[in-house]
């Protein structure tokens, strides 16, 4: 089980919160032909939660990782680990600074 | 306020006009558009009516408007379009519009025959003057020449000049270009002239006979040239007569032509309303007193209340002191199905009726199509690249809708464009969320969250080997998923399509059973309303439970495996143990136990395999319940019935009086005879058995079909991959300025493939299966789809129609 609570909380509160908007709205808006657009809401939000909850599971156990070309490799290591860590980094630096 | 899941609420009206507000009344119901009348005369032929001659009448004022229009088009006079839209006139103002158009027509004619005339005197004394200016030179040339003498032959009779058109002139001669709209067609005509000289009556006739034989005209010479001179001079200020003439006869019939473009439109407008008034008086009857008119038509329940108003409005306006009277009827005849639309859900209402307009009050598959249309469009179609243009197309449409709407083009793929505008916004908005979460940019994936794929590998191990593979179960994956979507490094790998196949074939059997569940239960609403209890208990029940035992838990299993199998979990449940889904499900449909490879565990779970027993079971149960479970409850209510019957029937001796009461009460239909009855239950047995093969077998091979969703997905991306990799690569990879110049023009070529073939030809096939899927495996679990749509008297649609057929 390798699921992250924040994004599953999030996007479950996203989308979670255009059906409940869906099935709500009659609270909001006065009475009126809504009922379409509470069908619409409710329909959009699960339909689009599922694809993302779909995409997500699929990832969580990864049961082959990806094969890469070596090219590929070197500008990832380059690029990406970087990117990850930059942040880290220029914290690392000031760590430095501050101790000389 | 109707809403869109069922067609309206309609009743049978029948409707009493006094003979005088009859016009008046029909005409503010056809503003209003909400009525649909029947034809109460149906035997009798179109020229026996009542109303032919008014009918006839009109069709005569339309002709005459539209000779007056293609006039107008022909001297490109702009006919205004204020957009505004005339009551249908009193019938008796349609006199003065009859005499207004046959004044304006007769005008026409006349200027028109007269502006001929002149014309063709015009030609003539053009012609004649053309001829004395070349004979002059010709007589000039002779003269400084000397051939004089001879020509100055006293024995000569007489000249004659002649012209002839060009195609009868093959010896030569001077060709002469007049520059004049010679003949009707309005082309040039090039026409040569000749002197011709002889002497004696004999060859006059002779050179006469030729030249009517060329169709050459024929013009007298005068001999002297003081003669000449002066026949010119008479013929140049003929001609600047005429010219005057002319010209101020253009300009009367221009006058003409300009005042009746301003108000074309609208006569139009009026007469057509007017025709389409008497068109429908002569679907009614006439009562026996002669004094009303009697109709009938279908309204909807919900606006009976506009329709009596409108009603009393017409009477009013026509000064009828006897109000009409609308009364509801009831009929064992189906009521046509009406759907009000407006312009966003037109589209998809649109949509579902080209499969079948549906039976009366039945649910309407439309609202939720609004959505699952442009959702499951874009599980094929998921690109955000292509998806935002085609959104922005949409876009464009939707905020530009008024002035596009009224520009009313005919080309007809335009239309349809328009008229699926709010579908394709929609279809470009999903794709550009679908394509995000497939992290696919025009075959590119963006890494906004950081890849949680990561190297590990020291320069040495990178260099010596071609390919390397990550390893899930190392430091090379950290521990949780990428929060959105596709992970970035997938688009990279070389493997990408062995672990997108698996993860899009999974989502596109997800969502397909859920959406044929929801098409069930769409079903479920339809029997709860008609109040149908048998259908749910002998068709419903069976059948969710056949569709939840077999494919729901198909569906579940993915989900498990999902959860259960890891690359760090103990080697049980880890990658090399994790069993086939689709294997699984074909063992268990066959009752194969699964055989136990190595040291990994078959099955998922505890008691999976006693489980699985239990339920195919229990869907295999379900089949002869949806087969037989309906017609033995009928059979058996029918015994019951015709048992009571007896019993009754034998007290009382009147069987026809105690058939009748129960008819009513029960509302079963009894149809008399045995035989009959026999025959009509083997009929609702082979309807049943048809119905439970196709649902049975439907389930298997619509769950197949949606892989559907999987192939074009598949496909739509390896050919955007493809279009970057040939054509997008080749312009990128070079360097210098001259790469500026190439990359320009590889651009322009890959944008083009894109729009042409990415776009519009992959977004038309997505689109096709998107409709099939919804027509096929959506519809097919609760649509019949066997009523026939509203047609109301509507001037809005008539004026339309008629308009369109003209510009055609």
């Amino acid at each position: 089980m390798g699921a992250s609570a924040i994004p599953v909380i999030a996007f479950t509160l996203l989308w979670g919160a255009v059906v409940f908007l869906g099935v709500a709205l009659p609270l909001f808006v006065p009475k009126g032909p809504n009922r379409i657009l509470q069908v619409l809401l409710v329909l959009t939000g699960f339909t689009c939660w599922l694809f993302w909850l779909c995409c997500y599971m699929a990832q969580m156990n990864p049961l082959i990782g990806p094969k890469l070309n070596s090219k590929i490799i070197l500008v990832m290591a380059r690029e990406w680990v970087s990117q990850k860590h930059r942040l880290d980094r220029r914290l690392d630096n000031s760590y430095c600074i501050w101790t000389d | 306020m109707g809403s869109l899941f069922r067609s309206e609420e309609m009743t049978l009206c029948q409707l009493f006009l006094q003979s005088e507000a009859a016009y008046a009344c029909v005409s503010e119901l056809g503003e209003l558009g909400l009525v649909q009348f029947r034809d109460l005369n149906p035997d009798v032929n179109a020229f026996q009516r009542k109303f032919v001659n008014e009918v006839r009448r009109c069709d005569e004022m339309e002709r005459k408007l539209r000779y007056l229009e293609k006039e107008i088009k022909k001297d490109g006079i702009p006919m205004l379009d204020t957009g505004e839209n005339p009551e249908a006139p009193q019938p008796r103002e349609m006199i003065d519009l009859e005499a207004t158009f046959e004044k304006l027509e007769n005008e026409l004619r006349e200027v028109n025959q007269n502006a001929e005339a002149l014309k063709r005197n015009f030609l003539e004394l053009t012609e004649l003057k053309h001829i004395l200016r070349k004979t002059q030179v010709f007589f000039d040339e002779a003269e400084h020449g000397g051939v004089v003498s001879q020509m100055a032959d006293p024995s000569r009779e007489e000249e004659q000049v002649t012209l002839l058109g060009e195609e009868g002139l093959r010896a030569g001669g001077q060709a002469l270009k007049l520059g004049e709209e010679g003949n009707e067609k309005g082309d040039q005509v090039y026409k040569s002239v000749f002197i011709i000289f002889f002497q004696g009556d004999q060859l006059k006739t002779r050179v006469k006979k030729i030249c009517e034989g060329f169709r050459a005209t024929l013009y007298p010479c005068p001999e002297a040239p003081a003669d000449r001179r002066e026949m010119a001079m008479g013929v140049m200020t003929r001609i600047e007569d005429l010219n005057t003439v002319l010209g101020q006869t253009q300009d009367h019939r221009h006058r003409v032509l300009v005042a009746a473009a301003k108000n074309i439109k609208n006569w139009f407008i009026k007469v057509r309303k007017i025709k389409a008034i008497y068109h429908t008086l002569n679907l009614f009857n006439l009562d026996v007193t002669q004094k009303c008119l009697i109709a009938e038509c279908w309204v909807p329940v919900l606006d009976i209340e506009t329709i009596q108003l409108a009603l009393r409005r017409g009477t009013e306006r026509s000064g009828s002191s006897v109000p009409p009277i609308l009364n509801r009827m009831e009929t064992f005849e189906d009521p046509p199905t009406y759907n009000r639309t407006n312009k966003f859900t037109k589209g998809f209402q649109v949509l579902i009726d080209a499969y079948g307009v549906a039976s009366y009050r039945e649910m309407n598959p439309a609202p939720y199509t609004i959505i699952t249309f442009p959702f499951l469009f874009a599980i094929m179609f998921g690109d955000t690249g292509h998806g935002l243009i085609m959104f922005l197309f949409g876009g464009w449409m939707v905020l530009k809708e008024k002035p596009l709407a009224a520009k009313k083009s005919d080309n007809e793929i335009w239309n349809i464009f328009f008229g699926g505008r709010y579908i394709i916004f929609l279809m470009g908005m999903f794709s550009m969320y679908t394509g995000l979460i497939y992290n696919d940019i025009f075959s590119k994936s963006l890494n906004i969250f950081g890849s949680n794929w990561l190297v590990n590998y020291d320069r040495s191990t990178i260099q010596h080997n071609k390919e390397l593979q990550l390893n899930p179960n190392s430091t090379d994956y950290i521990d949780y998923p990428y929060p959105f979507g596709m992970d970035p490094v997938w688009q990279l790998a070389e493997n990408k399509i062995i672990f997108q196949n698996s993860y899009k074939m999974k989502i596109s059997i997800i969502f397909g059973v859920l959406h044929m569940l929801f098409g069930v239960m769409v079903g479920l609403w339809n029997h709860m309303y008609f109040k149908k209890r048998m259908n749910i208990t002998c068709e419903f029940v069976p059948q969710i439970i056949f569709l939840c035992a077999l494919f729901l838990y198909m569906v579940i299993l993915m989900f498990v495996k999902w959860i259960k199998y890891g690359p760090k979990n103990d080697p049980i449940d880890g990658p090399g143990c994790a069993p086939s889904v689709l294997i699984t499900f074909i063992n268990m449909v066959l009752f194969k136990p699964s055989t136990k490879v190595g040291n990994c565990d078959p099955y998922m779970y505890g008691g999976q395999s006693g489980l699985q027993k239990f339920l195919v079971v229990v869907a295999l149960l379900c089949v002869p319940w949806m087969l037989l479970a309906k017609p033995i409850m009928m059979m058996r209510n029918r015994r019951k019935q015709h048992y009571q019957l007896n019993n009754h029937g034998a007290e009382n001796g009147d069987v026809e009086a105690s058939m009748g009461a129960l008819q009513q009460s029960g509302g079963v239909t009894q149809s008399g005879g045995h035989k009959e009855e026999e025959e009509d239950m083997t009929e609702v047995f082979i309807h049943q058995g048809i119905h439970t093969i196709e649902y049975v077998l439907g389930s298997v091979s619509h769950t197949a079909s949606y892989l559907r969703l999987w192939a074009l997905s598949l496909a739509h991306a390896q050919l955007s991959e493809v279009l970057w990799n040939m054509v997008m690569r080749n312009g990128l990879a070079r360097e210098g300025w001259d790469g500026g110049i190439v990359l320009y023009a590889v651009f322009a070529f890959w944008a083009v493939l894109t729009v042409g073939i990415l776009v519009l030809m992959e977004g038309l096939s997505a689109f096709l299966h998107t409709l099939r899927l919804h027509w096929v495996e959506f519809q097919s679990k609760f649509y019949t789809g066997l009523g026939y749509s509203f047609q109301p008297f509507s001037f809005e649609i008539i004026l339309d129609a008629a308009q369109a057929t003209t510009e055609d």
